[in-house]
């Protein structure tokens, strides 16, 4: 996917004064937050289960070497072919080599953050192979050419009537803002592609080390057709989404699909372990899995190790306030919300993702929300440390805070600042005690005034009365 | 009992009179109030920003001011929480100054929290002619669970009238440096609580945090709204009190 994340600020101004935005994302506005509020109270232990995650994942990622190897060996037991992708090119190469090897002419994909990371779309059209999209979003979005803009509904952007005049333009069809009318046609056009790909690719939510199976989470139906009716299956997903047992992934389910969509359990959870074995009646000749560290490992070990928790269940953007006013899209990349401003940095480079992690008022909304109690404010105080250490932020911002710092520790050049500051400002704020603009502070004063102060400071105030 | 007040750089600052109505509350209490004349900021500012020099050098200034009291009290949710869950951490080297730091950490108090938890304070002399809508900030709800303390005192307020707002636990897009450094997002989020405020036809909107009243209340008068009071929650639990100016 094309990286915008170092045009941020542009990026945000623009979706703000985007109408059409503005009203989807009020429409979408508080659903998944309501749906999840409402089926988390199924839950009777709920903290309880959280922690349990937490550690479940945590133990995942301390010992994700040897899990993964366990992984390997009982995948290529069950005949996967497991292929290791150190960086996004490498996802590209090693699918178009599969592809290549075995005539591939159309590929039928399910959702796949992974592979939004490579650009895998357009990397396997250039050699002249064709790749559809079947989620329903996924779908809209590839005949609208646009990215996705959140990691489990990518065309929450997009409203009922833009998605009729789409169909309309691109199938041919009478418009139609009939949902389940929307959805028969998308089926319509699908299904010709679902007979005839010669390869299906889907992502994983999960990785099960005792098995060997890949575990995948879905709700449309498309995923088991991608993954059993062509010949060849390929699974892509991060290193990180290994769990050592069928248990581990019974707990972390139960989290998963109420964070996400608000669902007790989605219509499916698909294991799946191998290509097709003697005697079963369906499933693919060939199986493969790519595993994707792309940056990844670079985290483990570090305090940053926290965010590799992540089972992408889009509650974290859900809550924000920030993603909620802005969209996904103006994030610039695979991930948007708080969990995409830690892990674009993490992933594409600080430097090209500089106001992500300041992206955040740390308001928390999402901390509380994460079932796997990632301390997302934490990790982006953390990029933020990064960035200032680095020197990555503009040099009248570090000296601010150098000056305040100075002048915090000092109580006396304090006090002799704040007392005048104060006298100055109280004058300027006039008779209606507001300041229009205040230079340096323009980011605040082009939306909002800026209410004078009193005049005097309480320090100056309180020695004055108890002299 | 003798309570240190942590007055906080934005208050004393902008709003002395918060300070001085956190004073009356705590002496009303029956507090031996003490103001400890360097203090100044929380470091919290710089600590966001990526100084982690502003949060060790402050936290080392706190420690230095306020370890002799009973307990310190601020009028903010935001200062205290900072105290509270991050002063600690950033000494990861110096397992003493840590120990100290969390042992003064868990006397000190926001300020609502300590007037219902500690001081346990039924009644107060105050008046509030209309009705408050509460907006709960961040920091205080969040890292304090700070939600009824502040409903339960305006309610021992004489003829004051709680009316809740949509979403009241919203965050209002303050955000200390992030409403100047991302100040379109911050407005707009700022137009958003002020949108569910008024819906209200609340006479004020009440807060425990000067940093989101003035976010609000800047955008409110920027929309032209000139009389919708926007109030520190000790202003309206301590009453009117002639300026000091």
């Amino acid at each position: 996917m094309q990286l915008t994340s170092f045009s941020f600020k542009s990026n945000v101004r623009r979706k703000l004064i985007d109408p059409l935005l503005q009203r989807n994302m009020k429409r979408f506005g508080g659903r998944f937050v309501e749906a999840r509020a409402a089926v988390m109270t199924e839950v009777d232990n709920l903290e309880t289960i959280r922690v349990a995650a937490a550690a479940i994942r945590d133990r995942s990622l301390a010992n994700l070497d040897s899990y993964l190897l366990t992984f390997e060996e009982r995948a290529r037991a069950r005949g996967t072919e497991v292929h290791w992708a150190e960086t996004a090119q490498d996802v590209n190469r090693i699918l178009i080599e599969i592809a290549q090897a075995n005539g591939v002419k159309k590929i039928v994909k399910s959702k796949s953050m992974v592979s939004e990371e490579s650009g895998l779309n357009d990397a396997v059209e250039a050699v002249g192979i064709q790749a559809v999209e079947t989620d329903l979003g996924e779908y809209i979005l590839q005949l609208a050419h646009e990215p996705p803009s959140h990691i489990i509904a990518p065309a929450i952007h997009k409203s009922v009537e833009e998605v009729a005049e789409l169909f309309s333009e691109k199938h041919h069809t009478p418009r139609s803002t009939d949902i389940p009318a929307l959805c028969r046609e998308a089926r319509e056009q699908l299904r010709p592609h679902f007979l005839s790909a010669d390869m299906g690719i889907s992502g994983g939510n999960f990785l099960i080390a005792e098995t060997g199976s890949v575990v995948i989470v879905t709700n449309e139906g498309n995923g088991r057709m991608v993954t059993t009716l062509p010949k060849i299956h390929v699974a892509i997903t991060g290193i990180e989404k290994v769990l050592p047992t069928l248990n581990d992934f019974s707990t972390i389910v139960r989290l998963l699909t109420r964070s996400a969509t608000g669902q007790s359990i989605t219509n499916y959870v698909s294991m799946l372990t191998g290509p097709r074995q003697e005697g079963d009646l369906d499933g693919p000749e060939q199986s493969h899995i790519i595993l994707v560290d792309s940056g990844r490992s670079r985290l483990l070990g570090t305090e940053m190790q926290k965010a590799l928790r992540c089972i992408r269940c889009g509650a974290c953007m859900n809550h924000c306030p920030v993603y909620q006013n802005i969209g996904g899209h103006a994030y610039g990349w695979v991930y948007p919300g708080p969990i995409g401003a830690i892990l674009t940095p993490s992933y594409v480079g600080l430097e090209n993702a500089l106001d992500l992690p300041q992206a955040s008022t740390l308001c928390g909304a999402c901390q509380v929300v994460c079932p796997v109690k990632i301390p997302l404010p934490e990790l982006m105080r953390v990029l933020r440390e990064k960035s200032f250490e680095q020197g990555l932020r503009p040099w009248y911002e570090r000296l601010s805070v150098r000056m305040w710092r100075g002048l915090a520790n000092h109580p006396r050049l304090y006090a002799l600042f704040t007392q005048l500051g104060v006298r100055v400002l109280r004058v300027l704020g006039g008779k209606k005690k507001l300041l229009h603009r205040l230079p340096g502070l323009d980011g605040w004063t082009e939306g909002r005034d800026m209410p004078a102060p009193q005049g005097r400071t309480f320090r100056e105030l309180y020695r004055k009365k108890h002299s | 009992m003798r309570v240190g007040l942590f007055v906080t750089c934005l208050v004393d600052m902008m709003r002395p009179r918060i300070g001085f109505a956190t004073l009356k509350l705590l002496q009303d209490a029956g507090c031996d109030v003490v103001v400890p004349p360097h203090q100044t900021c929380c470091g919290q500012p710089g600590f966001n920003s990526g100084d982690r020099e502003s949060g060790r050098a402050m936290a080392r200034r706190f420690l230095a001011d306020f370890e002799s009291f009973d307990h310190v009290v601020a009028p903010s949710g935001s200062c205290t929480g900072m105290i509270r869950c991050h002063y600690a951490e950033l000494f990861p080297e110096d397992p003493a100054l840590q120990t100290r730091l969390n042992a003064l950490s868990a006397r000190t108090f926001e300020l609502t929290d300590f007037l219902v938890n500690v001081l346990k304070v039924e009644r107060l002399e105050s008046a509030f002619q209309g009705s408050i809508t509460y907006h709960d900030s961040c920091s205080g709800l969040r890292e304090l669970g700070i939600k009824q303390q502040p409903r339960q005192l305006i309610g021992r307020v004489a003829g004051a009238r709680l009316q809740e707002m949509d979403k009241p636990e919203i965050c209002c897009g303050f955000g200390g440096t992030f409403s100047i450094k991302l100040g379109e997002i911050a407005t707009r989020m700022a137009d958003n609580k002020c949108q569910d405020a008024l819906t209200t036809k609340a006479d004020a909107i009440v807060g425990g945090d000067l940093g989101c009243l003035l976010n609000i209340e800047g955008r409110l008068r920027r929309l032209g709204d000139e009389t919708t009071q926007v109030l520190h929650v000790a202003e309206v639990l301590a009453g009117p009190e002639p300026d000091p100016n």
